[in-house]
Parts: C-alpha cells; sequence; structure tokens
C-alpha cells in the first residue's frame, strides 16, 4: 500500500504480545509444573490496531491502565518491533515514554544530556549548541553537575523532557511526561508542547488528564485493551472514554484552567 | 488544518522506526558510540582516587606475581618468562574481558535499551572498545619492559600484533552478542560465562611455553593451534618475547611454530565467520529484548 508524502505515522494492522512468565526460577517452574500450573501465558498488549497520522497531526492517546498505550508508543519509536502488522514513520522521532529517558545513575546531568542527544541522534556540535537552552529549559541550577542517581524524580523527568524536547524531530511522542513534575514545570511543558504543535510537527500525547488533550490535541485515539476502540474527535473522545465531569470532576476543572 | 504554522512537510522516507542494519548502524553512528565507550571508561573510575593509574598498577602487580612466583620461587619456564606471560595475559584479559562485560552489557544498560531506539549491538561493541582501551597502558608497560630487557623491534612480527588483536576483537564481539542476548533471557548466563572464561588461561600458551604442547602432542599439536586466542598469544609473544631472548633467532624457531601465520589467518577468517554467526544469532532473538529486560 503507498501513502501520500503528507503521512507522518502509519500503524497497520499491528498486533504485539507479551508472555507473561508466573515462574521464573527452577525450583518454582518444576513445583508448577508438578501441581498442573500454568508456567506461561500470552496475551495480545495490542490487537490489529491500523490508523494513520498525517504531518501536523496531534494525537491525544487515551485510554485506562494497562491498555496498552506505552507498548503502542514503543512501536512508533522503535524500540519494540510489531509481532504483525507493520509501523511505519516518517522523519525523527524523540520523546520520552516513561519517566527518566536511560540515564545512566552515576554520571552526571551534563553528562546524560551530550549521552541522551546522541542517542536521539544529535551531533556533538548540535548538541553544544543547544545545550544552555537545555539546560535552562530543565533548570536544575548546581544539580546539573551532580550525579543523576542523586537527582529527585521529578528532577530526572525534567532532565529528560529537556532533552528529548529541543531534539530537531519530526515526530514528538510525550508519555505520562507530565505525572511527576510540580505545576510550574507542567505549564513550561504544556506550553512548549503547544510550540512543537504549532510548528506543524506531530505530537503524540499521552495523558489521563482531559483537559490538557482537549488543550493539545485535535483528535483522539483511545485503546480498550490492546484493541483501537475510538478514534476521531477530541470532544467525543473524552467522552468516550468517560473522563468528561465524573468523580475527578475537580482536577479536571484544573486542567481546564490550563495548569 | 491549514494553518501558517503547519506547513512543517519532511521528505524524508516512510520507514519502519526501529533500527534494523544491526552492526552496520553501529559503524553509521560513530559519535553514539564514542559517547558509550566514553561513559563506560568514566563511570568505571568514577569516585576512584588514582583514577586511570589503576589500569597501570594491575597489569603491573600480575606482573609481578608470575615473575615472583613462577621466576623466582618456582624457577620454572623459559627466559624471560615474567615477558612470556605477559604477553599472553594481554591477549587473555582483552579476550576475558570482552566477553564478559559484553554478555553483560546489555542487561546493564537497560534503561536505554527499553527507552529509546539503538542498535541494540552498539553495547557488545562498546564493551569490545572499552577492554581495547584498557589494553593501552597493559601494552605501554610490556614495551617498556621489553626494551629494558633488551628487545629489538621487528616490523613484521609487529604487523603480527595487529592481527592478533583483530582476532581477539571480532571472536570477542562475536561470543559476547549472542550470549548478551541469552542473558537478557536467562540471567544465569553470565555466571556461566564468567566460569568459562576461566579455563581460557590454561588453552593458551600463558603460564606454560608452547613448546610443552608440541613436545606432548607432536602432530596434534596442529588442533591446538586452532583455537584463535593460543594463535593471538603466540603472535604477541612473537612479536616481543621472542626479541627479548638471549638467541631471538634459535627462540623463534624451536619455541614459534612454524605455520603460525596460516594458523593465524584461518583464525581471522573463523572469528570473521563468527561475528556474521553472531550478528545473525542477535537478529533472530533480538526482537524479544526490551520486553524481557
Ligand atoms: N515487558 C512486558 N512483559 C509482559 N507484559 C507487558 C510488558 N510490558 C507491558 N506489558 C503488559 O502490556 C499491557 C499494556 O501495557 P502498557 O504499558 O502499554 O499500558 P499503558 O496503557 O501504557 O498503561 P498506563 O496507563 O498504566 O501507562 C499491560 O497489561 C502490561 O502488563
Ligand atoms: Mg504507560
Amino acid at each position: 500500500m503507498t501513502y501520500p508524502p503528507s503521512t507522518s505515522i502509519v500503524v497497520e494492522d499491528v498486533t504485539k504480545s507479551f508472555t507473561l512468565r508466573y515462574h521464573r526460577t527452577l525450583k518454582q517452574m518444576t513445583v508448577a509444573k508438578m501441581r498442573g500450573q500454568e508456567i506461561s501465558n500470552e496475551f495480545n498488549a495490542l490487537d490489529g490496531v491500523s490508523f494513520t497520522v498525517e504531518q501536523g497531526e496531534s494525537i491525544g492517546l487515551m485510554g485506562l491502565n494497562g491498555s496498552g498505550k506505552s507498548t503502542l508508543l514503543k512501536l512508533i519509536n522503535g524500540v519494540m518491533r510489531p509481532d504483525g502488522g507493520q509501523v511505519l514513520t516518517r522523519g525523527r522521532i524523540s520523546g520520552l515514554i516513561a519517566t527518566g529517558a536511560g540515564f545512566h545513575p552515576q554520571l552526571t546531568g551534563r553528562e546524560n544530556v551530550f549521552l541522551n542527544a546522541a542517542v536521539l541522534g544529535m551531533s556533538d556540535a548540535e548538541t553544544r549548541r543547544k545545550f544552555d537552552d537545555i539546560a535552562d529549559f530543565a533548570d536544575l541550577g548546581k544539580f546539573l553537575d551532580s550525579p543523576v542517581g542523586h537527582y529527585s524524580s521529578g528532577m530526572t523527568a525534567r532532565l529528560g523532557f529537556s532533552v528529548a524536547i529541543h531534539v530537531d524531530s519530526d515526530i514528538f511522542l510525550a508519555d505520562e511526561v507530565l505525572a511527576v513534575g510540580d505545576k510550574p514545570f507542567k505549564k513550561k511543558c504544556l506550553e512548549k508542547m503547544q510550540e512543537i504543535r504549532d510548528g506543524g510537527r506531530t505530537l503524540f500525547y499521552v495523558s489521563h488528564a482531559a483537559g490538557a488533550v482537549r488543550r493539545m490535541c485535535d483528535r483522539v485515539l483511545v485503546l480498550e485493551k490492546g484493541k483501537l476502540a475510538f478514534d476521531g474527535g477530541v470532544d467525543e473522545g473524552i467522552k468516550f472514554v468517560k473522563y468528561d465531569g465524573g468523580p475527578d470532576e475537580e482536577e479536571n476543572v484544573d486542567d481546564e484552567q490550563g495548569i | 488544518m491549514t494553518e501558517a504554522g503547519r506547513q512543517h512537510l519532511v521528505d524524508a522516507p516512510l520507514v519502519s522506526p526501529a533500527p534494523k542494519a544491526g552492526l552496520i548502524d553501529v559503524f553509521r553512528r560513530r559519535y553514539l558510540l564514542r559517547m558509550l565507550v566514553q561513559r563506560e571508561i568514566s563511570a568505571r573510575y568514577q569516585g576512584s582516587f588514582l583514577g586511570l593509574l589503576w589500569s597501570y598498577i594491575n597489569p603491573l602487580s600480575q606482573l609481578f606475581i608470575y615473575w615472583f612466583v613462577m621466576g623466582k620461587i618456582m624457577n620454572r619456564g623459559t627466559e624471560n618468562f615474567a615477558i612470556h606471560v605477559f604477553c599472553g595475559l594481554i591477549i587473555v584479559q582483552f579476550f576475558i574481558e570482552t566477553f564478559n562485560a559484553g554478555t553483560r552489557s546489555i542487561v546493564r544498560n537497560k534503561g536505554l535499551v527499553q527507552k529509546m531506539a539503538v542498535p541494540r549491538e552498539m553495547f557488545p561493541v562498546a564493551s569490545m572498545l572499552v577492554s581495547f582501551y584498557h589494553m593501552g597502558p597493559q601494552l605501554v608497560i610490556l614495551t617498556i619492559i621489553s626494551l629494558i630487557s633488551g628487545w629489538t623491534p621487528n616490523p613484521e612480527y609487529l604487523a603480527g600484533v595487529v592481527l592478533a588483536m583483530m582476532i581477539i576483537a571480532l571472536l570477542g564481539t562475536s561470543l559476547a552478542l549472542m550470549f548478551s542476548v541469552a542473558n537478557v533471557f536467562l540471567r544465569d548466563v553470565s555466571s556461566f560465562v564468567s566460569i568459562l572464561t576461566n579455563f581460557v588461561r590454561f588453552g593458551v600458551p600463558m603460564i606454560y611455553p608452547y613448546i610443552l604442547v608440541d613436545a606432548r602432542f607432536g602432530w596434534f599439536a596442529q588442533f591446538y593451534l586452532l583455537n584463535p586466542i593460543a594463535d593471538a598469544v603466540l603472535l604477541m609473544q612473537q612479536a616481543f618475547w621472542v626479541g627479548t631472548t638471549n638467541d631471538p633467532e634459535l627462540i623463534h624457531a624451536t619455541h614459534i611454530p612454524g605455520n603460525l601465520w596460516a594458523f593465524s589467518f584461518l583464525a581471522l577468517g573463523v572469528s570473521a565467520v563468527m561475528l556474521l554467526l553472531g550478528q545473525y544469532i542477535f537478529k533472530r532473538f533480538e526482537n524479544r529484548i526490551p520486553e524481557r529486560l
């Protein structure tokens, strides 16, 4: 199948299965075998998911915990490969999948920035040029030169997000980036992501916060137990996952105000 | 969607985002490879007061032990036995370190492997390069000690050193590739490998001279030479140790097998094939790596 040059991401009938292992050691396995229990069990974390994304679209990916959102992002950024179907992307991909972007705890924040940038495909010169912006955005002050192992989880997230967002990527993936950041930082992140979106880059944003999705995205995908249950407009999508209203109304109002 | 800003169109091709060229990708991304190697080296010496000096102290102390125990106490071995042993030690350490660290490399870097699309062959290769880097100080020590002992370098034999390094680099990387994947699925593998490497020292003419093997096994000594690590050790001894003895020509004739070059090129070929095999096995199982970490 051919796609027009404006296509950014193609996910075509993608299936990804995981094996759940209940027992790890030889002893446990022998005992389980003798009792006739299952040792492992395969299930589909993603099951026949298909959609295409045009360049410049910003997608809100929603769904309950364990519905397969992070798995889908891992397939899109190339960490994992699908077991069935295919994933195609156009251009450079950057982003954060869960917090902590694979930093090395023994190295300082500064060293990790260079390493992380290299992993994301930036050259030495490019990183140097952007280093001040990255450091300013993360705003870690003197901690930038101490080992990342001593950072709080929020600080690690700030640094990871800061590197990822400063890469000249064509596709930006954001998974739970805002989960551990404090309020001023969340605000900064959302502003930065809006900048990305307005610059015409493709944005993929995983969030449980209806307000943020409404503000950031122009299309919503909803996963339900690994299947694509909804693909369409933002308001309908939020209604679909029933995040509108309900018991956590208060938090949503908070989101509505832009965090 | 025709806002003014949304004109950012890339004309890159639509491709699978997962890296797929394996070792070729690793060498395409040399900058990242260099960063990983540097990171490994600087992490190793972090918080250590003497830092890199340790990589001189460690081989020197080993050299001293062999010289003292084998040479002075037991009065065994051959002429300049410490240098004889040290030639072997350098090769064996390079191999063992590559194999051991390479086997652990993917599990150790799981933070990166789980979150970013790096060619995962990068990690075993980086382990090999770190071990290679650690060999530097040992080569410096060996050169100095040899010069003190009246060594006359020979360009042909020095070329053999390069060959020896290439054999070990290829062989070590190939084993690191195979066993690093296995270690993801079963963490026992790294313990198994470290036991396995204990045997390496005894399979090469390091703490005993090759002449003993030749005397004991005669024609069958050829099979001993099929071990690429043994060939690499002999190449090192030919380049350094032989030149420090009183009668290098006699020593070369008696201690270095006549067909060493042929065996060495065979070993290089075998190691290259092993590397292809390692790459093949790695590719077969690579898909399951991130989820099993
Ligand atoms: N490495 C793995 N091995 C086995 N199962 C896994 C693995 N990774 C994820 N899973 C399973 O796949 C399913 C989807 O996980 P995923 O992380 O994609 O969920 P999610 O939608 O991101 O959830 P959350 O909202 O909590 O972030 C879950 O049932 C999870 O247990
Ligand atoms: Mg998730």
